[in-house]
């Protein structure tokens, strides 16, 4: 193998490229050529000079980044989002090997979908003996309820994916299949994105099979099951799962809804989604939970995360699902075992495609190869779904325990718990470059293929996703925590035509779209959070350019401003309060319950927002300091809020965002007369009310003299021109309650309206002289109201 | 033995609780060892939607649900059941043989192989094992071990309503060594399982006696529960009560069968209430035939 590696004509950056012997190479073959379908592209990276390379490199990572492609990792403590780890070289395949792969899975997607039957059916497996009936028995993800359940498609596998690795022979087999709930196909097209971003020339990417056919093929199928004016939708677990980010930008990217459990209620039988109009039939659910949390009631009874009565309208036949409900069960790893002779027996074929060997330790014979053979094993839990090369609390390689647990001598283990465990043969994957130090080395790697059911037939994503180990080890070992993730090209003879998710150049508006009352929610509460923080920031920064004046925090004026930052818990001893960083936290929280509805800009903004606001609380102090910090924040939230305000389309949602911001401005600003415009308040406290009303050159503007308290209230109160008044920010929240859906009834306005109109009215007739204290109070306990009356019609 | 059980179960909820949904495992189940003649389930308000349907176990299970907040529901009981006396005769394979017994079992609903592993509340536990392992007699009989074990747990435990609750775990209960027959059974469950005996809980009605010469009280009783186990094909199913340390024979009258309390729960349900709630329970089990003396 050596021999063509140390070929003469061979560019630098493959110097030192050794495949192992023994294991299959995806750049070189069996001889030690280089496989055709890479040589175009292994020309074109070996004519770019060092500094090229990284400078594209590091434009696909900044495209991750400007994206926001993160994961989100569980590892005991608290959630933490990384950045997704792109290996820059794709894995390149040719047709021809792409065209196997395919017809193997087809079948095996084919042979899933009666197994599923089969389980949820008849049960003519069990009876006739090619499956154990305690390995569906004992397994968790086989759903009792759904048991007789037929889904309304007729079918119960839509989307399925399947990881695949090479063998030393060159072929491909199965490690594993993912029916429950795949993830990674939106991964699968941020990898696309990135690597064509790095290997942008024309050729050879004119050649690389594109992936949006797949998904419009898989959104075609969908609306057809969802059935006619029926809406489709995605349902997460939510921001917490590890995949949040790819159900959002799949969900955008599609353009479906994206939904939790709670937008959802089954009523007579229907799943209906609880939106700002009230309760609206849905035709179709992409399921990214798993499917134990999907009903409390008839499932987990513990789930936060589903629909009670979800199955109940499974049972009537009113949704479909992709896929059905209990599908998990056909991911346990002692499948696998049964699957090649299930094969022969429903589809009277032997598999196309082998899967790894697999042999069930709850038979005696099997048990003892296993026990003879263990040091070609792994050994784990048969029911597990996990991949043969993630390690568990219990997994053995190469008879050692290399998990947590230490349950005595193999032999004793394998007989008292035997049927609890498989062992599966320990697999050699091949090696594909990856780029290190300036040049390709072989790395592992496993592909990802994922599937869709369509009326013509099961098709399959050409590519895009591909894991690369970390080290040289082929045992798949080095596939464990760690890797990286490489887009894979399916390279075509000659040029394939562009595509995308909408063919040629056809012009379509999409359905108006619907806005669930949990979303409408989280967005109102970031327009408050944002403008509270921003309140916050301008208090901030007017106390600390009063400190830095007088140095003195005995003054009457800084005395009532200390006790009105800690009465929004702003706490006056710190420089930068903690209180400011929670206001951001707050807003961030819902901003990521709804990032599928606002740019990765605005997120980005928002992170950057935090980050330098942690940053600064670190190391400024009192006075000028902060003051200055102070004034760097309120730029950066300025462009978080502009970036909203100037940038989002005017959806429902937006209204919603628009009316959060509004409302905390009007309360904000009346908290604010309260405390500075009070008769008896101190001399200068009038300067700063009108300074973190941010008024100061309008009053100078507007009035010969001043300030006096009737200017003050004359100009934040009641000025209908000044964008920061109260009566501006009512008139806002009238203008936004009118375009919302269900408004009044009958020419008759709600009595959210008639709130509104009322406070309106009363800001419009009242002199500057006419406001007491009292009517302060007064003000501000009708704008409570008014959020109780929004939140009754549209938020729950 | 027949019988006349009413139950009333109440909900009140401290705020009006929004699209409550429940599942109702309430109606007394006809098996080989009792005939149900007459059972209706009333549910006040009337909820705007009801289906009366069987799950996977065969057990009746009623669906109601409200499309209007309500702050109060009641759910109403009246059956008439005639319970049959359990089989006395010992005809199960001896434990060492219980394993060769099931391999003959499949998946349909009454199959020991669902009442074997682990099951959602009731998780294998190395304590209980290690209890039940040093309960067990030589060479039992399956039947004589679940007696045995029943025996045993009765003798350590000690019953007190205030201990656990309706989430207590199996493992919780028994470091207690406190509970009520909902712990009492699931940790005989969690043992038997330990031992390869199919187990499951059952739900249902145990007629109380009266201390001599008082009358019987009306609606003191609360439901109860209790441990079927699998003997072997020629047993069968037989039921024991290890909070009473007897079989569940005449006295008893069951409703709902499962894994666990999970399967069974009488009343399962989600509501959207922000504030808190309470429930009572009141059952009378009458007996029409006169006791037999002794």
């Amino acid at each position: 193998m050596n021999i063509a590696t140390a070929a003469p004509d061979l560019p630098e950056i493959l110097r030192g490229y050794v495949p192992q012997p023994g294991v299959a190479d995806e750049l070189f073959d069996a001889q030690g050529v280089m496989r055709p379908v890479w040589a175009p592209f292994i020309a074109q990276l070996a004519g770019l000079s060092a500094e090229d390379v990284a400078a594209r490199f590091a434009r696909g990572e900044q495209y991750l980044r400007d994206a926001g492609v993160y994961f989100r990792l569980y590892s005991g403590g608290p959630a933490q989002e990384r950045e997704w780890p792109l290996s820059h070289v794709p894995v390149l395949l040719s047709d021809a090997d792409w065209q196997g792969i395919c017809d193997g899975l087809a079948q095996r997607a084919e042979l899933l979908e009666q197994v599923m039957a089969d389980l949820y059916g008849p049960g003519r497996l069990v009876a006739e003996g090619h499956l154990p009936a305690e390995l569906v028995a004992q397994n968790p993800s086989w759903l009792r309820p759904l048991v007789g359940v037929v889904p309304r498609s007729g079918h119960w596998l839509h989307h399925l994916a399947f990881e695949i690795g090479r063998s030393p022979d060159g072929s491909f087999f199965v490690l594993g299949d993912r029916a429950q709930a795949p993830s990674g196909s939106g991964f699968a097209l941020e990898n696309r994105m990135a690597t064509m971003r790095i290997f942008s020339d024309p050729f050879p990417r004119a050649n690389v099979r594109r992936l949006a056919g797949f998904f419009r093929g898989f959104r075609q199928a969908m609306e057809d099951q969802a059935g006619p004016g029926r809406r489709m939708a995605i349902l997460t677990p939510g921001p917490n799962n590890d995949t949040y980010y790819e159900h959002t930008y799949i969900a955008r990217y599609l353009g479906m809804t994206l939904l939790e459990g709670e937008d959802l209620i089954v009523r007579d039988g229907e799943a209906m989604v609880r939106t700002v109009r009230g309760l609206e039939p849905l035709g179709l659910l992409w399921r990214r939970i798993d499917s134990e949390f999907a009903d409390p009631l008839e499932l987990n009874e513990g789930s936060q995360i589903g629909t009670p009565g979800l199955i109940e309208a499974l049972r009537q036949g009113n949704l479909g699902l992709v896929n059905a409900l209990g599908s998990g069960v056909i991911e346990a790893r002692a499948m696998m075992a049964f699957l090649p002779r299930i094969s022969e027996v429903l589809l009277g074929a032997p598999l196309k495609l082998p899967n790894i060997a697999t042999w069930w330790c709850g038979q005696p014979l099997e048990r003892a190869y296993v026990e003879q053979n263990a040091a070609g094993m792994m050994i784990g839990a048969a029911l597990d779904p996990a991949l043969p090369f993630a390690i568990g609390a219990e997994t053995v390689l190469g008879g050692q325990f290399r998990g947590s647990a230490s349950p005595g001598p193999l032999p004793e283990w394998l007989a008292r718990e035997g049927s609890r465990l498989v062992g599966q043969e320990a697999v050699t994957l091949s090696t594909t470059p990856a780029w290190s130090e300036g040049r390709l080395v072989p790395r592992p790697m496993t592909i990802r293929v994922f599937a869709a059911r369509t009326p013509e037939g099961w098709t399959f994503m050409p590519g895009g996703y591909a894991r690369i180990g970390k080290s040289d080890d082929t045992t798949a070992l080095a596939m464990q925590a760690g890797g990286s993730v490489a887009d894979v090209w399916v390279v075509a003879p000659r040029a394939v035509a562009p595509d995308s998710l909408v063919p040629g150049s056809s012009f379509e508006r999409s359905p108006p779209g619907i806005l669930p009352s949990r979303a409408a929610d989280n967005l109102y509460w970031l327009g408050r959070y944002i403008e509270r923080t921003e309140g916050a920031i301008r208090l901030l920064r007017a106390w600390h350019l009063r400190l830095a004046e007088t140095g003195d925090r005995d003054e009457p004026r800084l005395q009532l401003m200390s006790a009105h930052m800690a009465a929004r818990g702003l706490n006056p001893d710190l420089p930068i309060p903690e209180g400011l960083a929670l206001l951001i936290g707050a807003a961030r929280i819902s901003a990521a319950r709804v990032r599928d509805r606002f740019s990765p800009d605005g997120w980005g903004a928002l992170n950057d927002l935090a980050r330098t606001a942690d940053k600064l609380a670190a190391k400024v102090s009192d006075g000028d300091d902060a003051a200055l910090a102070m004034s760097i924040l309120l730029r950066k939230i300025s462009g978080f809020s502009g970036l909203v305000h100037e940038n989002m389309y005017h959806f429902a949602g937006w209204r919603f965002l628009s009316l959060g911001r509004a409302q905390e401005r009007a309360d904000g600003t009346l908290m604010s007369l309260q405390a500075f415009a009070d008769p008896a308040a101190p001399p200068g406290t009038l300067d700063v009310a009108i300074e973190i009303g941010d008024s100061t050159m309008t009053h100078q503007r507007r009035y010969r003299f001043g300030p006096s308290r009737e200017t003050v209230l004359d100009l934040l109160l009641l000025d209908a021109q000044n964008p920061r008044s109260v009566l501006y920010q009512i008139a806002q929240m009238r203008h936004h309650v009118g375009k919302l859906p269900q408004a009044g009834s009958g020419g008759r306005l709600s009595p959210l309206e008639r709130a509104l109109l009322l406070l309106d009215t009363d800001l419009r007739v009242f002199g500057p002289s006419d406001v007491t204290p009292a009517q302060l109070d007064d003000l501000r306990a009708r704008l409570a109201e008014v959020f109780d009356l929004l939140a009754l019609s549209f938020l729950r | 033995m027949r019988y006349d059980i009413q139950l009333t179960i109440d909900y009140h909820y401290d705020a009006p609780s929004d699209h409550a949904r429940n599942i109702l495992r309430l109606l007394p189940l006809e098996t080989p060892q009792q005939t149900v003649t007459a059972r209706l389930l009333t549910v006040d308000p009337p909820p705007d939607e009801r289906r009366d349907q069987q799950d996977f176990f065969g057990n009746a299970m009623t669906t109601v649900a409200w499309h209007q907040p309500v702050e109060k529901i009641s759910f109403r009981l009246r059956a008439r059941a005639e319970r049959h006396p359990q089989p006395v005769s010992d005809l199960s394979a001896p434990l060492a043989d219980l394993a060769a017994d099931l391999e003959q079992a499949g998946l349909e609903p009454a199959s020991p192989l669902h009442f074997l592993g682990a099951s959602p509340r009731i998780p294998p536990e190395a304590e209980i094992t290690a209890f039940v392992r040093a309960a067990l007699p030589p060479a039992p009989s399956t039947r004589a071990a679940v007696e045995a074990i029943g025996r045993a747990l009765h003798e350590v435990m000690t019953y007190d309503a205030e201990a656990t609750d309706v989430g207590t775990t199996p493992q919780a209960a028994f470091a207690l060594r406190r509970g009520v027959c909902q712990d009492f059974a699931q940790i005989m469950i969690a043992g038997l399982r330990a031992l390869g005996i199919p187990a499951g809980y059952v739900s249902g009605f145990l007629r109380t006696y009266p201390p001599p010469g008082q009358p019987r009280l009306e609606g003191v009783d609360a439901m109860h529960a209790w441990v079927a186990a699998w003997c072997g094909a020629a047993q069968g199913w037989v039921e024991y009560d290890p909070t009473n340390a007897q079989w569940a024979g005449e006295d008893y009258i069951t409703v709902a069968m499962g894994r666990d309390y999970a399967d069974v729960a009488p009343v399962r349900g989600a509501l959207r209430s922000a504030g808190g709630q309470d429930s009572t329970q009141a059952v009378d089990v009458i007996p029409l035939d006169t006791p037999t003396p002794g």
